[in-house]
């Protein structure tokens, strides 16, 4: 018969229309902002900076090494060192950044800069909700905006950051570790802190030169 | 369907006469100009017409070109992965695979084998997804305002859901590395990709069931663009586009890259080579993909997911150069790449198969109507991201 | 199908052309032939047609920009120092033109093997830089020397519309050359570094302050 093609669609769609008011699968519409889907784990938007503790100047993980600004492929990082150092989780004396701006209007969220940051201080947040009425200035953020705790990494991405926190502390660990054995093997002589020229696992790719200790 | 953007002109006297029935009737120059809501993308057609026929049709691209190209030459071999995700948008895992193979052959790197299967199932992950948005915006552009597209984007969500917890992006994935996968597959992703593959099977005959034998559609698509094989061949045109020809020339059957001589499928072949054909045949795949899908899923073996020799940073290939290619949804998607050893590519070239189907697009709509115009292109499937770059 | 069986079978059935095998040092494999332009449309021609190749798709066309080098080679040279004639090593300095390239890599659909690569070279970058259009035989090649006669110059005698496809009418310059300067027409650059923050600071100061 003519048009029994059309009428099968049509059963199809009334089959959908009907089907919404009876079964949860085929009412797929969300009524955002009031509803929203629980958001996925994995999600990522734009970078923050960790800092360990309450503080967020003297907690701050990152070391101005410079890799995240080279390897950003838009090059939206801007960072500038610091001429004095200040200690960071084992007590070592690093240098930190005294500008570090990002520019969001030209990031393009594509992760880069945390799978390239040797010291775990970067890290993609899931925040999408960030319009601004300032077009130049409200969009290039400072440190300050970007520094966020480590709890707060906890809370957006928790198997993550509990991988992080525990391949960290095995690394401070060892760390210790040798401190303790370089102690113990010296002790008439006042030992230097942590001797980290070749020990820990980062220093094989450390371009910051850790010698300039004390 | 022809909203002009700027006033249409009648020109008796103009070249775009010549060759044509001059002296009978007028010729009308309409430019279906970029912003309309049926070219896919900031695409114009400056269109000849003869009352409704289409006399003539050039094609007018360039609107979206963002230097791809000449970037690539000032980044990184890493740092260009991100720009491929923009490339054809809506498929970004295989962008992301197309020039991985490139790099991957250019410096001799060798893939995993978990690699390879996690590679297999995302492609045909992104295959169905584009297939589902394609038949969906052609049955819009037909008319049939939104119901189709939206029951076909209902699983598009389930995958780009997926994506998002596999990769952390819904479309801009930068997943592949060169020599494997960024990360691994997350706990439990298995057990949700399988069962979202258990429930594909309804949703294909459903959609079967609601347009394939729909009368509407048949009249609008069955004779109108056919496109004979010699001229797909000699065009360069690749991809569902050739295939609903009849040619059987399937990048993954002719070079088995990566692991797909490991799978069992078919590749569907078109008699006529019209645009009908052409929408059956994405049908068809989307079932073929099934299977490829349904198979990976089940053999995946564990193992690394990236060769341990890999560098993230400092990745300095030997001089030389390298032609890599895969079967893209779309079509062929090839990247050419020539290194002179240092970080950055000297020359960074994408062969983009949305912009090769474009080659037939006047050959196909001469002689139809303006309505069948935008039947055709819809059929074509272009993404502009990938014809400009 | 090896390069050198194909530079035999053409040598041997098109006279006077001349092929050259550029060797690919990278681990893909792909080596390539050179190929003189005067005889570039009957090479083509014969690769598709004839039967063992019959190459009837081409993939991919794609333009290179080789600037022109500076050499310096030690020559022997006998000078006169101190009144006495010698031997002396002298580093002379040579500049070469330069070229631009255009590479073709084919397919068959038919036989299902290749890739096919083919080269052709032109003679400078300034003035001579006419080649002939391969796209009366493959015309898949339409575009893509559209697009290379765009982005950087050369230009094809016997393709049927050669216009500009990606950059608008009425632009200037090639703009993938290697030696494309961009235009300083930008007025905000958000997050500018090093050369760029430099331009834009000059920008400012010929504009006048924000």
């Amino acid at each position: 018969m003519f048009g029994e093609g059309i009428l099968k669609g049509l059963a199809e769609t009334a089959r959908n229309f009907l089907g919404s008011y009876v079964s949860k699968k085929r009412l797929t519409t969300v009524q955002y902002p009031e509803q929203r889907l629980p958001q996925i784990e994995a999600y990522r938007n734009f970078p923050f900076l960790v800092y360990d503790g309450d503080d967020w100047q003297q907690g701050l993980r990152c070391v101005s090494c410079f890799i995240c600004e080279k390897e950003c492929p838009p090059k939206c990082i801007i960072i500038e060192k610091s001429t004095d150092k200040k200690p960071d989780a084992v007590g070592k004396l690093q240098f930190y950044p005294k500008v570090f701006n990002i520019d969001v209007s030209v990031c393009m969220s594509c992760q880069i800069c945390v799978e390239v940051c040797p010291f775990d201080a970067i890290k993609m947040d899931t925040d999408f909700e960030l319009s601004s009425t300032d077009r130049f200035s409200g969009l290039l953020w400072d440190k300050k905006h970007l520094a966020k705790s480590n709890e707060h990494y906890h809370k957006i991405h928790p198997t993550e950051a509990a991988a992080v926190d525990a391949q960290l502390a095995a690394e401070r660990a060892k760390i210790a570790a040798k401190t303790k054995a370089t102690a113990e093997a010296k002790p008439a002589t006042p030992t230097p802190p942590a001797n980290a020229n070749g020990a820990g696992p980062n220093a094989a790719n450390q371009p910051v030169p850790t010698a300039t200790e004390k | 369907m022809s909203t002009a953007t700027e006033p249409v002109r009648i020109l008796p006297q103009s070249p775009a006469n010549s060759g044509s029935d001059s002296g009978e009737g007028q010729l009308l120059e309409v430019s279906m100009g970029p912003q309309h809501p049926s070219t896919h993308g900031v695409f114009r057609m400056d269109v000849v017409l003869d009352g409704e026929r289409v006399v003539r049709l050039k094609p007018v691209f360039g609107y979206l070109h963002r230097n791809h190209e000449k970037i690539a030459e000032h980044e990184t071999y890493l740092g260009s992965m991100p720009y491929t995700d923009r490339l054809d948008y809506i498929c970004s895992l295989t962008n992301n695979w197309a020039y991985a193979l490139a790099v991957e052959k250019l410096a001799g790197i060798q893939v995993p084998e978990r690699a390879e299967y996690i590679r297999i199932i995302t492609a045909e992950m992104t295959r169905f997804l584009n297939h589902a948005a394609l038949i969906g915006f052609l049955t819009q552009d037909m008319g049939a305002s939104g119901t189709p597209l939206m029951y076909a984007f209902r699983e598009r969500e389930t995958i780009l859901d997926l994506f998002e917890s596999l990769t952390g992006a819904r479309m801009m994935c930068n997943y592949m590395r060169f020599g494997g996968c960024r990360v691994d597959l997350p706990a439990g992703w298995l057990d949700q990709a399988k069962k979202f593959a258990a429930t594909l099977p309804r949703f294909l005959e459903e959609f079967e069931r609601l347009l394939a034998t729909n009368e509407i559609l048949m009249a609008r698509t069955q004779g109108v663009g056919v496109l004979s094989k010699e001229f797909a061949v000699n065009a360069g045109v690749t991809g569902p586009v050739l295939r609903a020809s009849g040619v059987n020339y399937d990048v993954r059957k002719v070079d088995k890259y990566g692991i797909y001589d490991r799978f069992a499928f078919k590749v569907p072949l078109g008699e006529h080579g019209d645009t009908y054909d052409r929408y059956m045949i994405r049908l068809l795949e989307m079932h073929e993909s099934l299977k490829i899908l349904n198979q990976a899923l089940q053999d995946i073996p564990e193992g690394p997911i990236v060769d341990p020799k890999t560098k993230i940073r400092g990745f300095r290939p030997k001089p030389g150069e390298a032609y890599g290619r895969i079967e893209a949804p779309k079509g062929e998607l090839g990247f050419y790449l020539i290194s002179d050893g240092t970080a950055n590519p000297y020359r960074y070239r994408v062969r983009s198969s949305c912009m090769m189907n474009l080659t037939v697009l006047e050959d196909l709509c001469i002689g139809h109507n303006v309505a069948d115009v935008v039947v055709i292109l819809g059929s074509i499937d272009i993404v502009m991201g990938e014809v400009d770059r | 199908m090896t390069p050198e069986n194909i530079k035999s079978e053409v040598e041997a059935s098109i006279p006077g052309c001349q092929l050259e095998i550029v060797s690919n040092p990278s681990p893909s494999g792909q080596h390539s032939l050179r190929i003189d332009p005067a005889h570039a449309v009957a090479i083509a021609t014969f690769l598709r047609d004839a039967e063992p190749l019959r190459l009837d798709y081409c993939s991919n066309v794609t333009g290179v920009d080789w600037p022109g080098k500076e050499i310096s080679e030690k020559v022997k040279v006998k000078k006169l120092v101190d009144g006495v004639e010698q031997e002396v090593e002298e580093i002379r300095k040579t500049q070469t033109i330069g070229h631009l390239e255009v590479v073709y890599h084919l397919y068959s659909m038919e036989k299902k093997h290749g890739p096919v690569i083919l080269r052709m070279r032109t003679e400078d970058r300034a003035e001579r830089v006419h080649l002939p259009s391969l796209t009366p035989v493959w015309r898949s090649a339409e575009f893509q020397e559209r697009e290379i006669f765009d982005l950087y110059g050369v230009i094809f005698d016997g393709h049927p519309d050669l216009r500009r496809i990606l950059m608008w009418d009425g632009f200037e310059d090639h703009p993938m050359r290697r030696d494309y300067v961009e235009p300083d027409d930008f007025e905000y650059e958000p997050t500018a570094h090093d050369e760029v923050l430099e331009r834009a600071r000059q920008h400012r100061t010929v504009m006048g302050p924000l």
